[in-house]
């Protein structure tokens, strides 16, 4: 507790910082947070932009209004790839932690591999879609939310090339491993966040 | 503690920087100081408050008397909804996130703030949202649907030309920027404060901005989203809030009071959390009851969630509904009233001084309880009907802003601004502009009341003589001409102690938190020694400063990170240095939001420069990554 920084007799006390180290992995570093921060903000978009899909549906009798939910191959493809891309991210991320710059080197290009796949085939979902965003609010809320999802794909994708870009070229410090390491955390949140939307893009019109 | 006793160096109001005009000029627009980002943030907010004010005398001036002719519908939609929109986006908000980016590293004793790149981000793209929409303005593009642009007036059928466009691009502008400070602060809150200065012992100013900046991460999306989706059925025809289509208008109404009504309280809660060190100050003791306090302030974050509807009692929303976010709305007076009450005892049992800063303290006592009064009546659903749209609304809600949030801001204004000048301002234009502030509020607001009974509509540009509303307007503007004479008299007394005011030294007041520990107005970095805290009250505590942090590097500045609960010593964090690219990046980012209000493409090919701005951003300098290597340690 805090007795551990005041000296008991009260004398005023030095404390030498020198000996501490210069960076930290996970909620010991104020990347962790401010990562945190960022990714508190998108789950709420995500989930106001979810609410908005079931009050749009609560506003009419048929939903999806006269067209068909959308097909389901390329969606859950997708999700799948998603999945799977959770695998190198770790080993990143583990790399990382280990400061072994031949792991994070592996990881990151595979996962960079994975990125090209799942972003290919969400083209595919966006045609798969059955709708345009200006069909009716039906069509326009589908659009949004993928809309949404494909740019936190977009951008970790772009991060991550960033990342393995300086992880070849340098210069490499211990930060930049928190950094990477901060990065595969996100790209997580990017992979957990998709489930939900999945879940209502494609199963809600079919289960509920 | 008195002033004339305390030695000091002659302050000047900025750092005296080297080097020729050029390298000032850069080195200014690529700072990271926290202070520095604070002090624009919160002059800018000034600035632009100025602005409102100019247009809300128009208003009044159009209002005086019946039937005047001195502006035209159109002109005085445009004016009255971007006096709102100035005031909500521009100013409240923003200059309480400066204010928390000046004071909280100081009061938590760090050297900045966490990510003060991202800080100096953020203050570009709110001054450029600032431009952008006052550029609309004066180009008659001035939004002219109130501050809340409520659909379908807004939408794609009513809205004509690119006016609610831009009102809708202002508030991504300010929203990103609002929430990135929000992110800082969190983050530094958290993670930066001094050894020793554990959760019990975080300053309320710094706990009222933490609560805040947690709102504004789960409120500003609500808003973000609402007008980008205002954006896309404008602009490239999705059809949201067109009920032709299956979309609703009322969708938007959810959505903006969801981001609106926390809104009220992530402006209300800074103020809250400067009027605690004020009356401690003053009052020469401790607030009473640290833990009710802190609690209030959290209760109060969550409450403010479930009170939207209240907004939205004329609307076809179900009975049961209403009957929720009444007692919702009645209930969050609760938190309120404790944490009035913890400072009517901390006055009481204390030694008061009656200073200018307490004095406007005192103000929000009298001025927030009115337009609290109001609330509970508004808060109810059969007299909200009655007076929904006129202007007892407008009295309310003025009542409840000026008085809980800029008499406040202005107290804090008088006791702050010795540490960020080194210079104390008047006291006597002080008590001047107090007292004719106090009374220009209620001369020109407490007659809207009568107005709103009397059936007077909001937002309407004239009216007849036979209504018989001529003579409380024209008491109305005369009261807002008082109010414009107590504002001079500030800004005489701002520019007048910049140069002529007494030197303050690091504790004019005698005060109890870290910032007062530093020269006036404090070095860069705030500490070369970080100091150790062992109470709450680090200067009035005996051993309240434990004892000194040493060995952190100065090239880089570090700081020192700490645990999150009981703030003990983790590792050193080197701080991101000076560089232009915030500045550039914010610049390409505003050509994507402005491009984006006419043509979609503009978000794809708008997110190249971006991208490699923000990219450039981040690649570590060959200097800064030597600098940071001969001191590295790896854990």
């Amino acid at each position: 507790m805090n007795d551990a920084l005041t000296r008991p007799d009260g004398a005023a006390r030095v404390l030498d910082a020198k000996g501490l180290p210069t960076y930290a992995f996970g909620n010991r570093s104020v990347m962790w947070w401010g990562t945190m921060g960022l990714m508190a903000i998108e789950s709420t978009v995500f989930a106001l932009a979810i609410v908005c899909y079931f009050y749009l549906w609560t506003r009419i009798d048929r939903w999806p209004p006269g067209v068909p939910p959308p097909a389901l191959l390329w969606g859950t493809l997708n999700t799948l790839i998603l999945l799977v891309s959770v695998w190198p991210n770790q080993f990143t991320k583990h790399a990382a932690e280990r400061r072994d710059l031949r792991g994070v080197r592996i990881g990151i290009v595979v996962s960079l591999a994975f990125a090209a796949a799942f972003l290919g085939v969400r083209v595919l979902e966006f045609s798969a879609l059955g709708c345009r965003w200006d069909t009716n609010a039906y069509g326009s809320i589908v659009w949004l939310l993928l809309g949404l999802h494909t740019t936190h794909l977009v951008t970790d994708a772009y991060d991550t090339g960033v990342l393995a870009v300086l992880m070849f070229t340098g210069p490499l410090e211990g930060r930049r491993f928190v950094d990477v390491s901060e990065n595969a955390f996100y790209w997580n949140f990017v992979v957990a966040s998709w489930l939900p939307i999945y879940a209502v893009l494609y199963l809600a019109p079919r289960v509920l | 503690m008195s002033v004339a006793t305390t030695a000091v160096t002659p302050p000047s109001a900025h750092e005296p920087e080297r080097g020729h005009a050029g390298a000032r000029i850069v080195n200014a627009l690529a700072t990271v100081d926290h202070k520095r980002i604070g002090l624009r943030f919160i002059v800018t907010a000034f600035a632009f408050a100025l602005a409102g004010g100019v247009l809300s005398g128009l208003v009044r001036h159009q209002l005086a008397a019946p039937q005047s002719t001195f502006l035209g519908p159109d002109a005085y939609d445009q004016i009255f909804s971007m006096h709102g929109t100035t005031m909500m986006f521009l100013f409240a908000v923003p200059v309480m996130q400066g204010m928390a980016l000046y004071l909280v590293p100081l009061m938590v004793g760090t050297r900045n703030i966490a990510f003060p790149r991202m800080a100096a981000y953020a203050y570009w793209m709110y001054l450029a949202g600032g431009i952008f929409v006052y550029a609309g303005l004066l180009l008659n593009i001035g939004p002219d649907v109130g501050w809340f642009s409520y659909v379908p007036l807004a939408g794609p059928q009513y809205g004509v030309g690119k006016r609610s466009d831009f009102w809708a691009q202002l508030i991504t502008f300010t929203e990103v920027s609002s929430l990135l400070i929000a992110i800082s602060v969190i983050t530094t809150a958290f993670k930066l404060r001094a050894p020793g200065m554990s959760l019990d012992r975080i300053p309320l100013f710094v706990w009222a901005m933490l609560v805040t900046s947690f709102m504004i991460v789960f409120a500003m999306p609500a808003v973000m989203l609402a007008s980008t989706e205002l954006l896309l059925d404008r602009l490239v025809g999705t059809h949201f809030f067109n009920p032709s289509e299956g979309g609703d208008p009322l969708l938007w109404q959810h959505l903006f009071w969801f981001f609106g009504h926390p809104e009220v309280y992530l402006i209300f809660m800074p103020a809250l959390g400067m009027m605690s060190p004020i009356i401690a100050t003053f009052s020469r003791r401790p607030v009473v009851g640290y833990p009710a306090m802190v609690l209030s302030l959290i209760a109060t974050a969550f409450l403010s969630f479930a009170l939207w509807v209240h907004h939205m009692f004329a609307t076809a929303i179900p009975e049961l509904g209403k009957t929720f976010f009444t007692a919702a709305s009645m209930m969050i007076a609760i938190p309120s009233a404790v944490q009035i009450f913890c400072w009517i005892a901390t006055l009481w049992t204390g030694r008061v001084r009656l200073t200018t800063p307490l004095l406007f303290v005192l103000g929000f006592f009298v001025i927030l309880t009115l337009g609290g009064m109001t609330g509970i009546m508004v808060a109810s659903v059969p007299l909200d009907l009655q007076v929904h749209d006129t202007y007892f609304v407008v009295a309310h809600l003025h009542y409840v802003l000026i008085g809980g949030a800029v008499f406040p801001l202005l107290g804090a204004v008088y006791f702050w601004f010795p540490k960020i000048t080194g210079r104390l301002l008047s006291e006597r234009l002080g008590r001047w502009h107090f007292a004719l502030l106090f009374v220009g509020i209620n001369v020109t607001f407490f007659p809207m009341h009568q107005l709103g009974l009397d059936g007077m509509p909001r937002r309407i540009y004239t009216y007849a003589a036979e209504t018989g509303w001529g003579p409380l307007n024209f008491v109305a503007s005369v009261g807002d001409m008082i109010t414009d004479v107590a504002m001079l008299l500030f800004a005489v007394n701002v520019v007048r102690s910049l140069w002529r005011g007494a030197v303050a030294g690091p504790n004019p007041w005698d005060a109890a938190t870290l910032e007062w520990a530093v020269a006036s107005p404090p070095p860069s970095p705030n500490f070369d020694e970080p100091p150790i805290v062992g109470g709450r009250e680090p200067l009035w505590d005996a051993g309240g400063i434990a004892g000194r942090v040493r060995g952190l590097a100065h090239e880089p500045p570090e700081a020192l990170v700490t645990t999150v609960v009981d703030a003990l010593p983790d590792h050193r964090y080197a701080l991101p240095q000076p560089t232009l690219w915030p500045l550039v990046s914010a610049l390409a980012t505003t050509a994507l939001f402005v491009g984006s209000v006419f043509t979609p493409w503009a978000v794809v090919w708008g997110a190249v420069p971006v991208g490699a701005a923000m990219t450039r951003w981040f690649w570590p300098r060959r200097w800064e990554y030597r600098q940071r290597i001969a001191v590295e340690r790896s854990p």
